[in-house]
């Protein structure tokens, strides 16, 4: 009989070892994929790990995806730790791309210069609204946050099609359900010239090690991780558990609302009814593999990143459906988790009580 | 369900059938699982000790009851603490520290003394109690009523407390009796107590969360260590920052952002760790990898070092090996020694009764009127955990 049995204690070198063997992992069921579809391994995988990295123009791409995934993750991060569940920054992602469009729509040829910052500000406070009616629903009914936030998410796709499919739809747009292109001074300024990499991406860096130091080295953070990891320690110190919610849902909400704005304002320059690309949710794999450590999340973002391009690839150069990301990300998730089981527990073989076997138990 | 019933009422282990366990008390489980030993009909008993739940004529009855299953010629392993009821009890007796055995010897031929000896390696110092003389009134309860949070709680009814500074107040009462609610209204994590029924120097703290109520110099101590007293997850040091904010910077925008001086913090749990001879391997060990009396020794000594006004303590030594315990009551004398309002929830008779000034009873969500040290008897105090302190006249 199989039974889990749990460790004295964790291995250090395998608690960050795991997440590159789950990657391991992820490779070689991703390999047996491709066999099984008559493609080489090494051709197939090479989408996913090779091409995203091979130039300097691909490297940008590999930024552009890993910023949203990265802002996202970093706010997220901070509501897991505090043991709330947001689930929906996708919707207030969406909603961060609504709230900066709207300001970006009423940009004009001669606005001021740095009419972008008033984008992306309006982005952050989109997405925070959104996070705040989780956060007064769960405060004032002790509304459940997972359906909450998630329902939200569909509330807010619904939102961003009723506006590009009816009053915001460009006259001009041959009837495509988009808005017009946004005024050339609501760009964000790019990083590198030449690629579409923008200064979301500095600012997600710089994000992370900002809660780094928000998690580890104030008082308020240090409240937070105390009210998710012991709620009645949290009650006995004094730290108040509706305040915690607000904190985390408002932080993780404006995250992704930023995230929303820089994508928007950004490389998409438009609203469409595609903005939802799945940020929201891959971000919360990016949170759990990077084990909600800041630094952590910023080799997951580019992982997942990876992951996002190498789909894309697969599609338009060898005919494979898209879907395959998710299956990457699926496989990735459930190999750490896997691997983190193994983690804090060991497997035992018992023999069952009636047969006299002798005891050879592996350990 | 029948069967429980007469099993629980034949030991005079009082406990409903129908709650779920979960909201049940420490001690109301540990009452379930002597029911539930009974129940099988055993041939060999094995206590570990049971009676820190039962008041003293409830043990006196489990004794009966012990001793009527021995004389059935069943066996039984007795393990405690408490040295009177081993002497009383039992027939053999091995002694053991640190996981050796240190003496083995015919209990009803030993003194308490002896025994301890032989628990302790050496003689426990007696605690020297000084007298007692209280200054002005530091905690006063004023008909505080109020109804449980859970639905098999307690609800509390008209409560009248008074803490003077200088003196320690015990609480006795078996485990369930509304303890839990006292606690959470005294210290803040519950704050729906009316204006006006919980006064701290006169100053009215019912509405304050357990922060505002530290910052007057309320300080608590409950007896859930891991998990309410500590974060089991997290060092010594960040178990300091819990309820100690002097590592949190003061000035301008450090304040602000409620930077936190590592240094100091780390500086701060050594200091404790020193001061009241911890045994952890410093300021880094996680709080879940201390022994029980080593971390009760912290808990306590971080609320101490505090310098409060007033100390609450529930159940200060339980689990707790004796000569931490010991340890344990001496600081929280010399605490009353040094001016300070101690208040003492415990269901452990002895120490109550060793360490308190006053001594009050809570039975069914009231607090019997106070007993001073000379008047408290264990027959009285007996009889008054089970409600019945107004069939007699109680002279203090």
């Amino acid at each position: 009989m199989l039974r889990l049995e749990a460790r004295q204690q964790a291995s250090v070198i395998w608690r960050y070892a795991s997440p590159l063997l789950a990657l391991a992992i992820t490779c070689a069921l991703g390999s047996a994929l491709f066999m099984s579809m008559g493609i080489s391994p090494t051709k197939g995988l090479s989408m996913f790990f090779w091409e995203p990295i091979k130039s300097v123009y691909a490297l940008s791409e590999l930024l552009v995806k890993a910023t949203p995934l990265l802002l996202i993750a970093l706010g997220l991060s901070v509501c897991f730790k505090s043991n709330i569940w947001n689930i929906g920054a996708e919707g207030q992602f969406v909603m961060g791309a609504i709230f900066a469009a709207g300001v970006a729509l009423t940009a004009e040829v001669d606005s001021h210069a740095g009419y972008w910052v008033w984008v992306v500000l309006a982005g952050m406070l989109g997405g925070m609204v959104w996070a705040g009616i989780t956060a007064f629903l769960r405060d004032t009914f002790n509304a459940n946050e997972i359906l909450v936030s998630l329902m939200l998410v569909y509330v807010s796709v619904m939102f961003l099609n009723y506006l590009v499919y009816g009053a915001w739809k460009d006259p001009l747009g041959y009837n495509f359900p988009q808005t017009k292109t946004f005024d050339a001074v609501t760009q964000i300024p790019k990083l590198i010239a030449g690629t579409r990499v923008n200064i979301g991406a500095l600012l997600a860096l710089i994000g992370a090690a900002a809660l780094w130091l928000f998690m580890f080295r104030t008082h308020a953070g240090f409240a937070l991780q105390v009210g998710g990891v012991a709620p009645d320690a949290a009650r006995y110190a004094g730290f108040s558990s509706r305040r915690a919610l607000w904190i985390a849902m408002l932080i993780s909400g404006g995250c992704a609302g930023l995230a929303g704005a820089f994508e928007v304002a950004g490389p998409l320059r438009q609203l469409t009814p595609f903005v939802p690309a799945g940020y929201g949710f891959a971000a919360i794999i990016v949170a759990f593999v990077g084990r909600l450590h800041p630094f952590g999340m910023v080799l997951s973002a580019l992982l997942m990143s990876m992951f996002f391009i190498g789909g894309e690839l697969a599609q338009s150069r060898l005919g494979l459906p898209r879907s395959l990301t998710g299956v990457f990300q699926g496989l990735l998730l459930f190999s750490l988790l896997a691997c983190d089981t193994l983690l804090l527990f060991r497997i035992r073989w018992t023999a069952k009580p009636t047969l006299h076997a002798t005891p050879t138990a592996s350990r | 369900m029948q069967q429980i019933s007469r099993v629980a009422s034949q030991y005079g282990l009082d406990i409903d059938p129908h709650r779920p366990v979960h909201t049940l008390s420490v001690g109301e489980m540990q009452r379930v699982e002597i029911i539930r030993a009974l129940l099988t009909n055993p041939q060999l008993l094995i206590l570990d000790e049971p009676t820190s739940v039962l008041t003293p004529q409830a043990v006196d009855k489990l004794f009966l009851v012990l001793r009527q299953l021995a004389d059935e010629g069943r066996s039984i392993i007795y393990i405690s603490h408490k040295l009177h009821e081993i002497r009383t009890l039992c027939s053999a007796c091995t002694v053991m520290r640190f996981g050796r055995v240190t003496g083995v010897c015919d209990p009803r031929q030993e003194s308490d003394a002896s025994l301890s000896e032989l628990m302790v390696g050496s003689t426990l110092p007696d605690l020297s109690i000084s007298p007692v003389q209280p200054g002005k009134e530091v905690l006063s309860v004023n008909n505080l009523r109020l109804a449980s949070e859970d639905i098999f709680g307690t609800d509390l009814e008209s409560i009248h407390l008074s803490v003077h500074a200088g003196e320690i107040v015990g609480i006795a009462g078996v485990s369930g009796n509304g303890q839990r609610e006292l606690l959470f209204a005294l210290s803040g994590e519950d704050t729906r107590a009316p204006v006006g029924t919980i006064g701290l120097q006169g100053q009215n703290i019912g509405h304050l969360n357990p922060l505002q109520r530290r910052a007057l110099g309320l300080h608590f101590v409950p007896e859930e260590r891991l998990g309410r007293g500590a974060v089991p997850s997290l060092s010594l040091a960040g178990n300091v920052l819990l309820t100690r904010k002097e590592s949190i910077q003061t000035k301008g925008f450090l304040r602000f952002i409620g930077w936190i001086s590592n240094y100091a913090l780390h500086k701060q749990a050594q200091a404790l760790i020193d001061r009241f001879r911890v045994k952890a391997s410093g300021s880094n060990a996680v709080a879940s990898s201390l022994s029980g009396g080593n971390l009760q020794k912290f808990l306590i000594g971080r609320e101490i070092d505090a310098n409060p006004m007033l100390l609450i303590v529930s159940q200060p030594t339980w689990g707790v090996d004796v000569s931490a315990a010991a340890n344990i009551r001496s600081e929280l004398m010399a605490l009353r020694d040094q001016g300070c309002a101690v208040l003492v929830l415990s269901e452990e008779l002895d120490e109550l009764l060793l360490l308190s000034d006053q001594l009050h009873v809570i039975a069914n969500g009231k607090l019997s009127p106070p007993l001073s040290r000379t008047h408290a008897k264990v027959s009285t105090i007996g009889t008054w955990m089970s409600g019945l302190w107004n069939t007699q006249n109680a002279t203090t």
